[in-house]
């Protein structure tokens, strides 16, 4: 059931019929037992008065049994005074079992046939309740009795005039519950008309104050997603803004250089201008690709989509996603993946990304026909990779102007600085930390990220 | 018209320099803020073409710079950031033009002519002198309504000759607006282009001071 409304209204009226039901069924039996006691007791009084009337001589059997059958029904039970007239039955036995008198309203036969106290019979299919005793000085048995149906009619009757109302309040109460629960909604249909009335763009939180404490935790939970959105939303804007920025002077470039192709008679300059469209192509394809790597690390959460690496074979599926470059500049890339080194529990992706564009950089600026080493060890906890190219490298204030352009909003020259700043993301997302060193062999790049070593893997 | 185009990618620096070129004017590049510096301090240049970022600063600081010893050079500002307060910021900082990644090539020149016009103080796109005519935009001399076809050199030099009528050019000045950093000056072209341009205009078209230089002939 998802409407709130009808779910509450539902155990409203269930619980409430529910408690209905127990009072009348505690009232049925606490009549019945009422009536119980107190008709037992006419039938002990009547039978007592029928037997002392017709000992003493006072009056005839015929007038004793008419005085005592012709009693008042007690006041309370007087639902419908009509149809419990002449209730009472009463007979007079012999003990030799003949019929000496009864009330006009007794059947001709015997109501019973025990000689004292109370027993419940079916005569003519009519069940009765008889009470007996024996006079022992004219020897008779006095029976008295009275039907059953009428005590549970008088029952009935009682339970009914509890029931009859109660349904009649029904539809009543149905309604105010259901005005109730509307007023008791009004708090969030009033948020909800607010928040439907936004358009996409307003994330602003929405104000607790005035809200109910019940609904107060959502607003809560509502808010921080709506802080999360627009953060989002924000990165994605910054990052937008800069994609295209970062596109346009290469864009610019070829736009220039087409037009110099275009315009030129000189072949010799048409061919060199043609020569940079397709450098500048090439180009600001990777361009395009470090831009994609870049929002998807940027988007990427470490924790969530952790998986089982092997570390070794990680790095060869970089080498060789790399290799065309390296063909292209004449450049190989050696990996010394130490023996320790195991299966690790790392976000892929991000470990993938960190290691290309290292890589990449490093073949970008190595000398032709030189080589490049990854090194690969596991250190303690960390995994710690070290990319060594015999390129010029950089300094320390070229590295620090390098890293961390996409925060700053500024430009990356040759894409080195896009492919530096993916690097440092994927990194600081991991935990790990990044280090550049210039050494007498060349250029090092170091990375530090914390794995989680997959013991029983390990090698 | 010698440019000075300060832009730090390769490709699109190149292109600038051939596409400018075509157009007719002689071009010097360079690719960072210090080097523009230098160049600007060390020659004069008609017109200067800025790349707003550059690797080691914003092409604002040498603005700011040659505005504050009071060198008037137009300055045509390019930028990859094209919004409004970009363009303001950068109008504010002393650039006379400003124009937004990727441009055509054509509109860089006219506004380079445009932005050079009104650093002159001319209201009309042509140069006139007497009965001679220069159209820079269209690369085009006329004489009394005629065409006259001039070669990209010929050109340059009327066209500086044209820009200050009353004055004398020497021919080192000439020769800095005919050639860029990176050509060798040949030496007498000067003097041949002069020749030609006389026999295409007319013989006293333009003046020989003796051992000054040179200048527009008195109308005819």
């Amino acid at each position: 059931m998802s409407s709130i409304r009808l779910r509450l209204i539902v155990i409203l009226l269930a619980t409430t019929g529910a408690v209905w039901c127990c009072a009348v069924f505690w009232t049925y039996l606490s009549t019945q037992h009422q009536v119980e006691r107190v008709l037992d007791a006419r039938l002990t009084e009547a039978a007592r008065m029928v037997s002392s009337l017709i000992t003493d001589h006072h009056i005839d059997v015929a007038a004793a049994v008419e005085a005592a059958t012709a009693g008042d029904v007690p006041p309370e039970f007087t639902v419908a005074e009509g149809d419990y007239n002449r209730q009472l039955s009463c007979q007079i036995w012999s003990l030799q079992g003949q019929l000496v008198s009864r009330s006009a309203s007794a059947p001709a036969t015997s109501l019973a046939d025990h000689d004292k106290g109370f027993r419940e019979t079916t005569i003519k299919g009519e069940r009765w309740r008889v009470y007996a005793v024996i006079n022992p000085t004219l020897g008779v048995r006095v029976l008295v009795g009275d039907s059953l149906e009428m005590r549970d009619r008088l029952v009935g009757d009682v339970v009914k005039g509890q029931l009859v109302p109660a349904l009649a309040i029904l539809p009543v109460l149905a309604a105010l519950l259901w005005l109730s629960v509307d007023r008791g909604l009004a708090p969030l249909n009033r948020i909800a008309s607010a928040l439907s009335g936004r358009s996409a763009d307003e994330l602003h939180p929405v104000g607790e104050d005035g809200a109910p404490r019940e609904i107060r935790p959502l607003l809560r939970s509502l808010n921080s997603l709506f802080g999360r959105v627009t953060q989002a939303r924000e990165r994605e804007r910054t990052f937008i803004a800069y994609a295209a920025h970062e596109l346009k002077t290469p864009l610019a470039g070829l736009k220039t250089q087409a037009q110099v192709a275009l315009r030129s008679d000189d072949a010799a300059v048409r061919e060199t201008a043609l020569g940079h469209i397709s450098t500048s192509v090439d180009r600001t394809g990777r361009l395009v690709r470090q831009l994609i790597d870049m929002a998807a690390v940027d988007s990427a959460e470490a924790d969530r989509a952790r998986e089982a690496i092997d570390v070794a074979a990680a790095m060869r599926e970089v080498s060789a996603d790399l290799e065309n470059l390296g063909i292209a500049r004449n450049v190989s890339v050696d990996i010394h993946a130490g023996v320790t080194v195991g299966r690790a529990s790392l976000n892929r992706m991000l470990l993938h990304l960190a290691v290309r564009n290292i890589l990449e950089n490093a073949i970008q600026h190595a000398p032709a026909g030189s080589h490049v080493d990854l090194i690969v060890e596991r250190d303690g906890t960390k995994l710690r990779i070290e990319v060594v190219d015999q390129g010029a490298g950089m300094t320390p204030a070229q590295s620090r102007h390098l890293v961390g352009r996409f925060n700053r909003g500024s430009r990356g020259g040759e894409g080195t600085g896009l492919g530096l700043s993916i690097v440092e993301m994927a990194i600081q997302k991991l935990g790990g930390e990044l280090a550049f060193d210039q050494r007498a062999n060349g250029f090092a790049v170091r990375v530090s990220v914390p794995a989680g070593w997959l013991a029983e893997q390990a090698r | 018209m010698r440019i000075l185009v300060v832009e730090d990618d390769a490709v699109l620096l190149d292109g600038l320099k051939v596409g400018l070129g075509l157009s007719g004017f002689t071009v010097d590049t360079v690719a960072t803020l210090a080097d523009a510096t230098e160049a600007l301090a060390a020659d004069r240049f008609d017109a200067v073409v800025l790349d707003r970022m550059l690797p080691d600063g914003s092409g604002l600081e040498v603005l700011a710079c040659l505005r504050e010893r009071g060198d008037r050079t137009p300055v045509l500002l390019l930028t990859a950031k094209d919004e409004t307060a970009d363009r303001i910021d950068g109008l504010d900082a002393g650039a006379d033009d400003y124009l937004g990644k990727p441009f055509d090539l054509d509109e860089v020149a006219a506004r380079l002519r445009a932005i050079t016009r009104r650093s002159e103080g001319r209201a009309r796109p042509e140069l006139r002198c007497g009965t001679i005519v220069l159209d820079p935009a269209g690369m085009a001399a006329r004489k009394g309504g005629e065409p006259v076809p001039l070669s990209r050199r010929e050109f340059s030099i009327l066209r500086a000759l044209m820009e200050s009528p009353g004055m004398i050019h020497s021919k080192q000045a000439l020769e800095q607006r005919l050639y860029g950093w990176q050509e060798d000056v040949e030496s007498n072209t000067v003097e041949v282009h002069v020749h030609k341009l006389r026999a295409k205009l007319g013989a006293a078209s333009i003046e020989t001071i003796r051992g000054v230089g040179y200048r527009m002939g008195k109308s005819e």
